[in-house]
């Protein structure tokens, strides 16, 4: 993939549940490497983006593509059908998530949680994928905790788990969804700091959905502001945050200082 | 008419064989219930098109007809299309195939609460359909729902003497072979009744403290 091609890619998406609409002709485009965050009140559609893209939810209308390919749809015979089941498998290999709850399985040690998607997915041996894991709570700063299970874990180790979690994916996207919200607040330092960490040393494409206006502020290279399933302003983070253009996302700012 | 110990020890050795046939029936109808009330809760959680309808309708069926009613359909019906099972087989199938569709809505239960976000979590990492069912949801949905399957073996233990109507010689029968020869009642069916009772008991406490462990997890 020539580096000039976008990463992530929504073209005219439409989104609704029953009546409601969630996303209207939503045009999206992320560059590789880059960090998107995505604020907004919640119920604008935020949470959406990242569900798709994850495919836990499916498009109404428009196309959704990560790394070229088709993410919401495939070619069949030349025509544009709706992805199944086996195709959006593959192309969500590349995407990885953190969720808010942290969803590590507790039936598994925090070395299965690690091993798990490596093995069964990429195919990796138990050794490799081994070393993967270990190398990766290294990082998280948690190696000592490979054998607990996750019910014996802070939320904020947790959390951290299930980022490196995702990471033993390697994937090209990392997909964050409100991962702070869950967490202490004496918590919340250390897994942004990790962050930032993963941020300056992986050029992962990140999309980030998040309250954290500080993290938001010096971690993204662009923000996104979101309203009834669209994005009002998309400015980098010094502009937005320095000087926004709309009405709504001054009066979402200020509401969001307040609290 | 009293109660006479010299005639109970004499029939104890033969009820307590009959004990064995009942106990056979339970395992391996157990076995059944188990296996397949896991195989159609998946079916019908995983929305399998066709094959949940198909599942859904005999479920119903099975649970709207008295069991006595399908275990003389397997013994004294099936052999007309040329299907002959014994009737330790029948018993096993009977109870089986009944029980399985009680197990079924407790491991429903089961798969229901696992959270969401396992199911998501499992998706967002491409795990296979195959792989979330036996890495992730199933070893999360069976350790909670253990007591009340448990349950259901108790009570599928209680119910093997209706298999008298197809000639099983389980506790039951054998008491009334034993009462209608020596015209002595009172002793085969005492202790056929304290036979189910000093197993039955002992399997419900055993439950109930599992229920209690879980509970404090």
């Amino acid at each position: 993939m020539p580096p000039s091609e976008p990463m992530i890619v929504f073209d005219g998406v439409e989104k609704r549940f029953g009546d409601h609409v969630v996303l209207s002709e939503l045009d999206l485009t992320v560059a590789p490497g880059e960090h998107v965050t995505l604020i907004g009140p919640s119920g604008s559609g935020k949470t959406t983006i990242l569900r798709l893209l994850m495919c836990l939810e499916s498009v109404n209308a428009g196309t959704i593509s990560v790394g070229g390919s088709y993410l919401s749809h495939m070619e069949r015979r030349g025509q544009l059908v709706p992805a199944d089941e086996k195709h959006s498998r593959e192309v969500r290999k590349r995407i990885g998530m953190v969720f808010q709850q942290f969803n590590l399985f507790p039936n598994m040690t925090v070395r299965g949680n690690l091993i798990e998607a490596p093995t069964r997915v990429l195919g990796l041996s138990k050794d490799e994928a081994n070393a993967r894991a270990v190398e990766l709570l290294d990082l998280v700063g948690l190696g000592e905790k490979i054998d607990a299970h996750p019910a014996q874990l802070s939320g904020g180790q947790q959390q951290r788990v299930a980022i490196a979690r995702a990471l033993a994916m390697r994937p090209d996207v990392l997909l964050l969804d409100e991962v702070t919200s869950a967490l202490d607040p004496e918590l919340v330092a250390g897994v942004l700091a990790l962050l930032r960490d993963i941020g300056e040393t992986t050029d992962i494409t990140i999309l980030c959905v998040t309250h954290e206006m500080g993290f938001a502020r010096d971690f993204s290279h662009r923000v996104m502001m979101f309203d009834g399933g669209r994005v009002i302003e998309d400015a980098p983070p010094e502009q937005l945050f320095g000087d926004p253009r709309h009405e709504r996302t001054r009066t979402f700012l200020r509401a969001i200082v307040g609290q | 008419m009293v109660w006479d110990w010299g005639y109970a020890w004499t029939i104890l050795p033969e009820l307590l064989g009959a004990l064995v046939v009942t106990i056979e029936i339970t395992l391996l109808g157990s076995v059944v219930a188990l296996l397949l009330g896991l195989v159609i809760a998946v079916i019908r959680r995983a929305r399998i098109p066709v094959l949940d309808t198909v599942v859904w309708a005999f479920v119903e069926f099975v649970r709207s007809t008295p069991l006595l009613v399908q275990v003389f359909f397997l013994y004294f019906v099936l052999p007309r299309f040329g299907i002959v099972l014994g009737a330790f087989a029948v018993g096993v199938i009977g109870l089986g195939v009944h029980y399985a569709t009680y197990t079924s809505e407790v491991y429903r239960a089961g798969i229901e609460a696992v959270p969401r976000g396992q199911w998501e979590a499992a998706a967002a990492l491409s795990l296979p359909p195959s792989r979330v069912w036996t890495g992730v949801v199933l070893p999360q949905a069976v350790p909670r729902v253990l007591p009340a399957l448990g349950n259901y073996v108790i009570s599928m233990f209680k119910e093997v003497p209706l298999l008298l109507g197809i000639g099983v010689i389980e506790v039951v029968n054998k008491a009334k072979e034993l009462s209608s020869d020596t015209f002595r009642p009172i002793e085969p069916y005492t202790i056929a009744g304290l036979l189910f009772l000093a197993l039955s008991l002992p399997a419900s406490i055993l439950v109930r403290r599992l229920e209690r462990r879980r509970a404090a997890i």
